[in-house]
């Protein structure tokens, strides 16, 4: 078709991507010889953030993180801090997290279940699943009182409890789901283009899916059979029993598998947990001031092990805060994973490691020696620097700054 | 009046004005159709047109690196093709507006063309995803084309004639000498109905062959919007992109008359007001059908579609030549 190899730019906008991520792909005809991933676009400086606020403030910033595993980043965080601070969490408020985290999951793997129908062109699929995942929304709603950013994790425990009626509504919740997920299997397992278009697309063998790090059902789909719930269990995972799906596809198909297989053990986990739910208090004080220390968390989230790093002074404020999500250790599969392949692979290909590009970008600076190096600016630095650019373009905020220093000393 | 009744077929009834309402009537039964299998609500029955209309009224844009000249002309050309294609179809009657030996093929040109422009217009867009789109167009042409025409070709063999509709003779007049009536594909299944179901596996796979050509899913590989965003088109904006949507809409309206002539031509013989209804209902249901088909499918790889074309649709649309040429043989005519 084209006599010499293209440039075609993915993003960072582009209907196949819901957020801005840069990816450069050279075109031979159809085929792709060489991807290139560039991060980046969407930074929020969110560690940083957390350094200027308190642990509890800190919460409210890191569940935000990302919109769709939000409690898994909540919990990860609340996990490590109180790991620090030496909290033994009640039994209800671990039983507690554990359900808000399948439920989680549930409604994760339903809307890639969606985004993956669409990625390949079955916009039907996409419809169907979300409708049906409306069913696990409304019910993290009732449970948390929000859709998206539930809110109900803070250092000791959980803030709001779940009452008798909430579980009968929430197993009735579970069973439909539980229902649709069937006949989803039965479309994963029947419908010919799906199979066709799933099938040996976006390879990673066993060893690479470890040589290159891959997590969560990228991995499983692989045969690699790591799961922080068993590994290295927390919440209330010691307490359930479950089985970490695999599956030795090794390509989209097997991932889709897996997301599906997941789904079905979530509903089990979520009955054994409201089962065997214990009473008691759902949080224990937490101090103010955590104690000098620094610990790392994990935990397994939707899309893989996630990594949260603390390190407290003594002080009411984090010293360092470090997120990995399981994106990062996803999105260097890909690359691999384009390579050689179609075109018409790339959106589901990327697609199938459930990226979440805004959880996972972070500013990479390259520095080249034959340049001036660019250094490291101090806090102070860099809003003295805002300051003068502003100046510069005739925007004076050395009075606003004034008033808010005596209204911060005062 | 011989400049005026020409004008008033070419522009108001059969032609653009009449067209281009079925066409946007079809499409909104496609969209909410295809919304209510896809358990949406779907759009009002003005929507297509709506749609339409703000697109007329979007700025047009032409890109910098563009040919200008094929940018501008590619949607009126796609439009041109797919209405002067429908001039040869008959829809109340067994006769069309026009006729002569050889329509038929005429026809199924006429609406290759559009495809064409596509590729035409993508390609002197200059923009990679459309030049992706457009390789991609050609590529699928080569593909579904010739089943659609060895299913289309069969029942006309059987007709023993190159003509839809066909046309009456002229008896001579003093300046001219008598013409001798064509005879038409319609006229031969009318006057043996059950000839007609000989051709069954013709109509499904030149229903699937037509998904390729109107670019829907599974077959809209040179359009899909997660890998190329809009294929050849993603450069046109408003008036001329407007034109190109109306253009699929009608391609799709005429396809479907003529599946519903060649295939289905029954009840034609039934006076011009039934006739016309029943043939609103037959075109509606094969828009339906295609809805359905899009609605259940992913969207395939081209290498997949080539490959689906290549063995499984060519060897059916040979098949039904094959069966259309035996019982031409076998079959008192």
């Amino acid at each position: 078709m084209f006599e010499k190899p293209v440039q075609v730019p993915i993003g960072p906008q582009h209907p196949a991507l819901k957020e801005p991520e840069g990816f450069i792909i050279t075109l031979s005809g159809e085929r792709i010889m060489r991807a290139g991933v560039r991060l980046g676009y969407n930074h929020r400086g969110i560690e940083k953030a957390c350094e200027e606020r308190t642990y509890i403030q800190a919460i409210y910033l890191i569940e935000r993180i990302c919109g769709i595993c939000s409690h898994s980043h909540a919990t990860c965080f609340c996990q490590t801090v109180e790991e620090i601070a030496g909290l033994q969490i009640p039994k209800r408020a671990a039983y507690l997290r554990t359900l808000i985290a399948e439920l989680e999951r549930v409604h994760s793997h339903l809307l890639w279940l969606g985004v993956a129908g669409h990625e390949i062109g079955f916009d039907t699929l996409l419809m169907y699943t979300w409708r049906d995942r409306e069913i696990v929304m409304d019910l993290l709603a009732l449970i948390s009182g929000n859709r998206v950013n539930y809110a109900m994790n803070t250092i000791g425990g959980v803030r709001r409890d779940i009452t008798p009626d909430q579980i009968q509504q929430v197993l009735k919740g579970v069973d439909a789901l539980e229902e649709r997920t069937k006949y989803y299997i039965t479309v994963a397992t029947d419908e010919i283009t799906l199979i066709k278009r799933l099938s040996g697309v976006g390879l990673l063998s066993h060893d690479d899916a470890i040589r290159l790090g891959a997590v969560g059902p990228t991995a499983r789909a692989s045969a690699v059979a790591h799961d922080v719930r068993r590994d290295d269990p927390y919440a209330a995972y010691e307490e359930v029993s479950f089985k970490v799906v695999t599956d030795n596809h090794d390509d989209v198909y097997g991932r889709t598998l897996v997301r599906v297989g997941e789904l079905m053990e979530s509903y089990s986990i979520i009955r054994q947990i409201l089962k065997d739910l214990p009473d008691g208090p759902i949080a224990v004080k937490a101090p103010r001031k955590i104690p000098a220390g620094e610990a790392v968390g994990r935990y397994e989230a939707p899309r893989g092990e996630d990594l949260h790093y603390v390190r407290a002074n003594g002080t009411e404020k984090p010293d360092r805060v470090k997120v990995r999500a399981p994106t990062l250790a996803n999105v260097q599969a890909v690359a691999h994973m384009l390579k050689d392949r179609y075109l018409a692979d790339l959106p589901i290909v990327v697609a199938a490691i459930d990226p979440c590009f805004s959880c996972t970008d972070r500013l990479i600076t390259v520095e080249d020696p034959d340049r001036r190096t660019p250094g490291v600016m101090t806090w102070p630095q860099l809003r003295q620097y805002s300051l003068d650019w502003h100046r510069r373009r005739g925007v004076d905020f050395t009075h606003l700054n004034k008033t808010f220093r005596t209204d911060k000393t005062r | 009046m011989t400049i005026v009744l020409p004008l008033i077929y070419i522009l108001i009834f059969p032609g653009f004005l009449f067209l281009a309402l079925v066409a946007l009537l079809a499409e909104y039964v496609d969209r909410k159709l295809c919304a209510k299998l896809q358990n949406r609500v779907g759009p009002p029955w003005y929507q297509p047109f709506a749609d339409l209309i703000k697109l007329a009224a979007k700025q047009d844009l032409v890109p910098e690196l563009a040919d200008t000249w094929m940018f501008r002309l590619t949607p009126l050309v796609a439009l041109t093709a797919v209405l002067a294609a429908f001039l040869y179809i008959p829809i109340w009657s067994n006769r069309a507006l026009f006729g002569f030996q050889g329509d038929l093929i005429v026809v199924l040109y006429l609406l290759t063309i559009p495809t064409v422009t596509f590729f035409l217009g993508g390609w002197y867009s200059r923009s990679v995803f459309s030049m992706i789109g457009a390789a991609r167009s050609l590529m699928q042409l080569f593909a579904y084309e010739i089943p659609l025409f060895l299913c289309i070709l069969a029942p006309a063999i059987l007709a023993n004639t190159w003509s839809i509709g066909g046309t009456p003779a002229i008896p001579a007049t003093p300046t001219t000498p008598a013409v001798p009536a064509v005879p038409g594909i319609t006229e031969f299944y009318a006057a043996h109905p059950a000839y007609a179901l000989i051709n069954l596996l013709g109509l499904g796979v030149s229903m699937i062959a037509l998904l390729g050509k109107l670019e829907r899913v599974p077959f809209d590989i040179p359009e899909a919007e997660t890998e190329i965003v809009a294929g050849s088109f993603t450069e046109f904006s408003g008036r001329r992109l407007a034109i190109f949507r109306l253009a699929i809409s009608i391609e799709m309206i005429v396809a479907a008359s003529l599946f519903a002539a060649v295939f289905i031509p029954f009840g034609l013989t039934l006076g011009p007001v039934p006739a016309f209804l029943l043939y609103l209902v037959k075109v509606f249901a094969i828009v339906a059908a295609l809805s359905v088909l899009r609605t259940i499918f992913a969207r395939l790889r081209i290498d997949q579609m080539i490959n689906f074309c290549w063995q499984i649709a060519a060897p059916l649309a040979f098949l039904q030549v094959l069966a259309d040429l035996i019982l031409k043989g076998v079959l008192p005519a």
